[in-house]
């Protein structure tokens, strides 16, 4: 079967493959991430700037990445001063002025993280690599923008995370180059906690239903932490696999096991079936210790709400932002996003938006694109929060981007706010209002030390910041 | 040359010509044309596609020999992965121990498997492989992933953290994986007028496995070995009754094609230090399947051609948002221009898997034996004498 066959043109062919094989490894000069051009990955040429808007477009969360991408459109218009300029007019920061970033035109980019870490740093990848993206937005899982983070770090562009509830986005995996706007499981326990005493006293059995991976055991560690403080009782936590559809099998042992409280950590397509699970077992009408028998769902957000229909009303839970809030940047955005879209803007949208504001605004403060003048810009303030005494309290404080007061945190890029407690509405008047603002808890409540334990403790540290290139 | 035969030598040379200048084949518009969003020739897809071409070469062996469907080989992928970042946390970013360690990590895996799962053959085969593969997501998203015992970091994917051991890390070495120093993420990038071509060393590594382990399958498809595995998939009854073990035979392949998959797991995570536990789902595996009949099963470079075909559509397709295609039609009338988008708006985008759909249907239906076989046809329309050639010249799936 063998057969060598020396023959000239052979030789030339495979002198002339060797030859470049081995020239090969001498052309490469350390360089690393294409167009190295001004001491930093991507640094913008000519008139425009490009972001990449990384948002799941296939798979589970696909509903949630659709919303993002519009928030994301629209705040690029208000960025290059087309439609009525939307949260410009209202947040507290002056420097933007409608005339794109640094007098560059804001370009964007998209793709699909189809919510695996894989996919998604494979279409940040190609967003850095080809088409030169200087920062990328995005995501709906927690997985996602922990995978995505740590490859924008690693690249020297700065990730502005999108719907990402897990403590770990900027607790243990925090970065330098990663910032997140969005609030956290801890916030979500010790925002609910106060209204659960109030509404269901402070002697309580519950039952945790919860989504085996990463962030479902954040939530239940930061609900049970922040229930049990209230002198509530936990009488067992069980894990549910992701891909479950139907929960009857996990929700039958809830009856007898003598609680009253049935907390979902689940979210999404997750929280749809296991909530809807818990009506068909007629949960909520029945008397358990004397009681009447709750449904918690610590993390809402619209779209699962408009999926679990008729079976929310009344059922308690958190949210980052709603828009039925009523300051001067969340009408601002309502009005525009609905202006354009015809509804209302999500949780998710709503974080996307300002994000993208946020990175633009701190572009423009710090004058220039570089990742390090960014991050000093973004969280290197030092304003605080009113209220809070603690070394921690430093960073960049603004308002009118729709939540209130919020300070961006310097010691783990974590934004801090009033964190909404809602409510399924039990008279829903049109298919937007299906949730009601039960309580806004202020921010000093939900505040915590950036060396929690939760939080990855001491050893938790953001690192330096990477401009690549 | 090599021990081959002259067509498979000119084979063997044509892909390693294709491989090194793949930087100028894939990146064939100007930078700043509206075109430029066809580009396919950057460091991270670059990668990809050869690393899954390795995937699928390996696949080939198993399901175009012995016609043996394997559901389950995205599992060895994720193995191969998992064991490769170990290393780097263990020992220091260089590839070459987290390679052979994810080579060795999925053979012992598949032995496994495999002894079990040939036990049977045709459906019950496929779905045994599909079981453990599924059980191995479930283990590796939540079951090993458990705040006491981390090996798989659940499902924010196996990284490498400051603090962990990297025992033979030196300051001045690279923090990414290296080979030797030489960073798999270093790019010479050469600007000729409006052109811009990347030269990246992880993708120049990972192309020349990829030609070592295609050279490697050319000799085990034309081993007597190879003659085996095909007689397993033409009647392995018959085989049998001959008096002949042919499960020492079915088992080996299963291994090497698991050992290939290894490999290419470690490839990923050397070219991008993360493992994550959807690379061992069922889709990962589906996806491997469809490859390699996309391509063409049972043929040597059918394989690798349907890999670049699926993750060029998974990566590019998916970027072509509405404002590309505004931007594309912008010369034409503004009604004619909003139609055109309309229309095109659900086949990218989101859209990216209805027109790989779509064409997968196509090509199953119209050219049954892939990729190689619309390659052939062709080839024979330009070709004079294309009666005698053909008849000749063809690498036939093994019946």
């Amino acid at each position: 079967m063998s057969k060598s066959n020396f023959t000239r043109r052979g030789l030339l062919r495979t002198g002339a493959v060797a030859g470049a094989g081995l020239a090969m490894p001498t052309i490469f000069n350390g360089a690393s991430w294409a167009a190295s051009h001004g001491g930093y990955t991507n640094a913008p040429q000519g008139g425009t700037v490009t972001l990449g808007f990384n948002v799941p477009q296939t798979g589970p969360y696909a509903d949630e990445g659709a919303d993002e991408l519009l928030a994301q459109q629209l705040a690029v218009e208000h960025l290059n001063g087309m439609g009525d300029g939307g949260c410009l007019n209202t947040f507290t920061s002056k420097a933007l002025k409608g005339n794109g970033i640094l007098g560059k035109k804001v370009q964007f980019v998209t793709g699909d993280t189809q919510t695996k870490s894989d996919a998604a740093r494979a279409s940040a990848k190609s967003m850095i690599e080809k088409d030169g993206a200087i920062m990328i937005n995005g995501g709906s899982s927690s997985g996602v923008a922990v995978a995505v983070q740590g490859l924008c770090q690693e690249a020297g562009v700065i990730f502005m995370a999108g719907l990402t509830h897990a403590n770990d986005t900027t607790g243990k995996d925090r970065k330098a180059n990663g910032f997140r706007h969005f609030f956290n499981a801890y916030m979500s326990g010790a925002a609910l906690a106060p209204v659960l005493a109030k509404e269901m006293g402070t002697d309580r059995r519950a039952y945790h239903l919860t989504a085996d991976y990463n962030w479902g055991w954040t939530q239940e560690e930061s609900i049970v932490a922040s229930t049990e403080a209230l002198g509530w009782e936990t009488v067992n936590t069980v894990k549910t696999p992701l891909a479950s559809t139907d929960f009857s099998s996990y929700i039958a042992p809830v009856l007898n096991s003598g609680a009253d409280v049935l907390v979902l950590n689940h979210y999404g397509g997750n929280m749809v079936n296991s909530l809807s699970n818990a009506i068909q077992f007629d949960l909520l009408n029945k008397q358990v210790n004397g009681k009447d028998f709750k449904i918690v769902v610590p993390l809402y957000s619209e779209l699962m709400a408009a999926g679990a229909g008729a079976n929310i009303k009344g059922v308690l839970g958190s949210m980052n932002y709603n828009w039925q809030l009523d300051n001067p940047g969340s009408k601002a955005f309502v009005k525009s996003f609905g202006e354009k879209y015809g509804k209302p803007p999500s949780n998710s949208a709503q974080t996307c938006y300002a994000q993208v504001l946020l990175y633009a605004d701190a572009c423009e403060r710090a004058g220039s694109f570089n990742p390090c003048a960014v991050e000093e810009a973004l969280t290197g303030g030092d304003s605080s929060m009113p209220g809070i005494s603690s070394d921690a309290n430093k960073g960049f404080l603004f308002d009118g981007l729709g939540n209130g007061q919020t300070l961006y945190r310097r010691d783990d890029h974590q934004c801090f706010k009033d964190v909404l407690v809602v409510r399924g509405a039990e008279n829903p008047t049109n298919a937007y209002d299906t949730l009601e603002i039960v309580e806004v808890t202020p921010v000093e409540k939900v505040w915590y030390e950036p060396n929690n334990p939760m939080f990855g403790g001491d050893e938790a540290k953001l690192g330096s910041c990477n401009p690549g290139a | 040359m090599l021990g081959l035969k002259s067509k498979d030598t000119t084979l063997l040379v044509v892909v390693a010509i294709l491989t090194l200048l793949a930087p100028f084949i894939l990146n064939p518009f100007p930078e700043n044309s509206a075109l430029a969003q066809f580009n396919a020739g950057y460091p991270d897809l670059m990668q990809r596609f050869v690393i899954y071409g390795i995937f699928a070469i390996g696949f080939n062996i198993l399901f175009g020999l012995t016609g043996y469907l394997s559901f389950g080989h995205a599992a060895f992928l994720g193995v191969g992965s998992y064991a490769a970042v170990w290393m780097f946390k263990l020992l220091s970013y260089n590839v070459v121990p987290a390679i052979m360690l994810s080579v060795i990590v999925a053979g012992i895996f598949s032995v496994l498997i495999g002894y079990i799962s040939l036990r049977r053959s045709g459906i019950y085969f496929s779905i045994l492989t599909l079981a453990f593969a599924q059980m191995s997501f479930a283990l590796a998203y939540s079951v090993l992933s458990n705040p006491k015992f981390n090996l798989t970091n659940g499902e924010t994917g196996l990284q490498v953290y400051a603090d962990d051991p990297q025992i033979f890390h030196r300051a001045g070495l690279p923090d990414l994986p290296h080979f030797f120093g030489l960073s798999m993420r270093s790019t010479y990038t050469l600007d000729v007028g409006g052109w811009s071509f990347d030269f990246n060393a992880g993708y120049y590594f990972c192309a020349a496995i990829m030609l070592v382990v295609f050279y490697l399958a050319i000799r085990i498809f034309n081993s007597p070995f190879g003659l085996m595995l095909r007689a397993v998939k033409s009647n392995q009854q018959r085989l049998n009754y001959t008096g002949l073990n042919t499960r020492p035979y079915t088992l080996a392949a299963f291994v090497i094609s698991g050992m290939y998959a290894g490999l290419a797991g470690g490839l990923l995570a050397a070219m991008d230090p993360l493992a994550g536990a959807e690379r061992m789902q069922w889709t990962a595996s589906g996806e491997v399947v469809l490859m390699t009949i996309l391509g063409g099963a049972g043929t040597l470079i059918g394989p690798v051609l349907g890999a670049g075909f699926i993750k060029y559509f998974e990566n590019i397709f998916s970027k072509i948002n509405d404002g590309v295609l505004h931007a594309w039609f912008a010369f034409l009338p503004d009604g004619l221009e909003n139609a055109l988008v309309a229309i095109i708006h659900p086949f990218v985008g989101k859209g990216w898997q209805l027109t790989l759909g779509l064409m997968f249907m196509a090509i199953v239906i119209f050219l049954p034996g892939g990729l190689v076989e619309g390659g052939k046809r062709l080839g024979a329309l330009f070709r004079r004498r294309s009666s005698d050639e053909t008849a000749s010249g063809e690498t036939k799936p093994a019946e």
